[in-house]
């Protein structure tokens, strides 16, 4: 019998091996964004609220490392993300809210039962400033170093075991 | 009974509601008045993939943010951007998974290359037997 024979079955066979490998893998369910290193995108954004600023895209130049959280109202993961954010800002990080597709009396009822630990939040009705930087859901939260260049993405409401890795990458950028 | 199936819709619209907190983007549901640009962005949003249900592409999805991406494909579209220029936009933002069109590149010319390898050797298989037997 030739050896050529065995040719195919370890073929195949090598092939199920990848397939089985491929499949035993965890899947990433995350779109990553590919804006991590790049300046933040032109946006100027109206007040969410009565009691902060909206933002805009050229304040993230002044020198100062904040977080650029993507957060609703009407986003479930953002009410078990809330006390995360405070603890962030009691830590001493700014962070800034863009809301999605909200309405400010959402904004403020949802600030008053879960805490504001925002220093502004601007309005983003048509999701540009999301597709901008590359967010593909709610809530997400955006290092932003002082030159307002995007220096690192979490995907996903923050969770306690997060909040050191954001405070670190903060503290690396210096206050 | 009515009551209770009354009660029973409204428990499962509940998270409806508390979605669509806002009327959809101008221009997710409206065509645009030229109907080459429509056409041009209609083929363009068949080819992008939907970010937050991912298995659909944006012309077909009823999701908020697919609607805010068809808005943002048919203002480009009419303010004389290309299809390209705007599949490249989003692409720069959220890398090849945005796109359903195959292309070529580092990663996928193997896809490319093995189907026609393996028809050559099935070919070249073929005609060494022939051969043989003529």
């Amino acid at each position: 019998m030739s050896w050529r024979l065995w040719v195919p079955l370890l073929l195949f066979a090598g092939f199920l091996g990848l397939a089985g490998y491929q499949l035993s893998r965890p899947r990433n369910d995350f779109v990553e964004s590919r804006m991590i290193g790049e300046k933040l995108p032109f946006f100027e954004l109206r007040p969410a609220t009565s009691d902060r600023p909206g933002i805009a895209s050229v304040q993230f130049a002044d020198g100062k490392p904040r977080l650029l959280n993507i957060w609703a109202s009407w986003c479930l993961p953002c009410i078990a993300e809330a006390p995360q954010l405070e603890r962030l800002q009691e830590s001493g990080a700014e962070i800034v809210g863009v809301a999605i597709r909200d309405r400010p009396e959402d904004v403020a009822r949802f600030l008053e039962r879960h805490g504001n630990p925002y220093t502004a939040i601007g309005l983003d009705d048509l999701s540009e400033v999301q597709l901008g930087i590359g967010s593909s859901g709610v809530p997400e939260t955006f290092v932003i170093d002082g030159q307002g260049r995007i220096v690192y993405q979490h995907i996903g409401d923050i969770r306690a075991k997060d909040v050191p890795i954001l405070v670190e990458k903060l503290g690396k950028l210096g206050k | 009974m009515r009551a209770l199936l009354a009660s029973i819709a409204v428990l499962f619209a509940s998270p409806l509601l508390a979605q669509q907190s806002l009327p959809p983007a101008p221009y997710a549901y409206r065509q645009l008045d030229d109907p080459a640009q429509e056409q041009a962005a209609q083929d363009l949003m068949e080819t992008l993939r939907c970010l937050t249900c991912q298995s659909q592409s944006i012309a077909d999805s009823d999701a908020p943010m697919a609607g805010d991406m068809r808005h943002q494909v048919r203002i480009r579209i009419a303010s004389g951007e290309s299809p390209d220029e705007i599949r490249g936009w989003l692409v720069e933002r959220y890398g090849d998974y945005v796109s359903y069109k195959p292309e070529v590149g580092a990663a996928t010319w193997p896809l490319f290359a093995v189907p026609v390898l393996l028809l050559m050797l099935a070919g070249a298989l073929l005609l060494r037997r022939y051969r043989r037997r003529a």
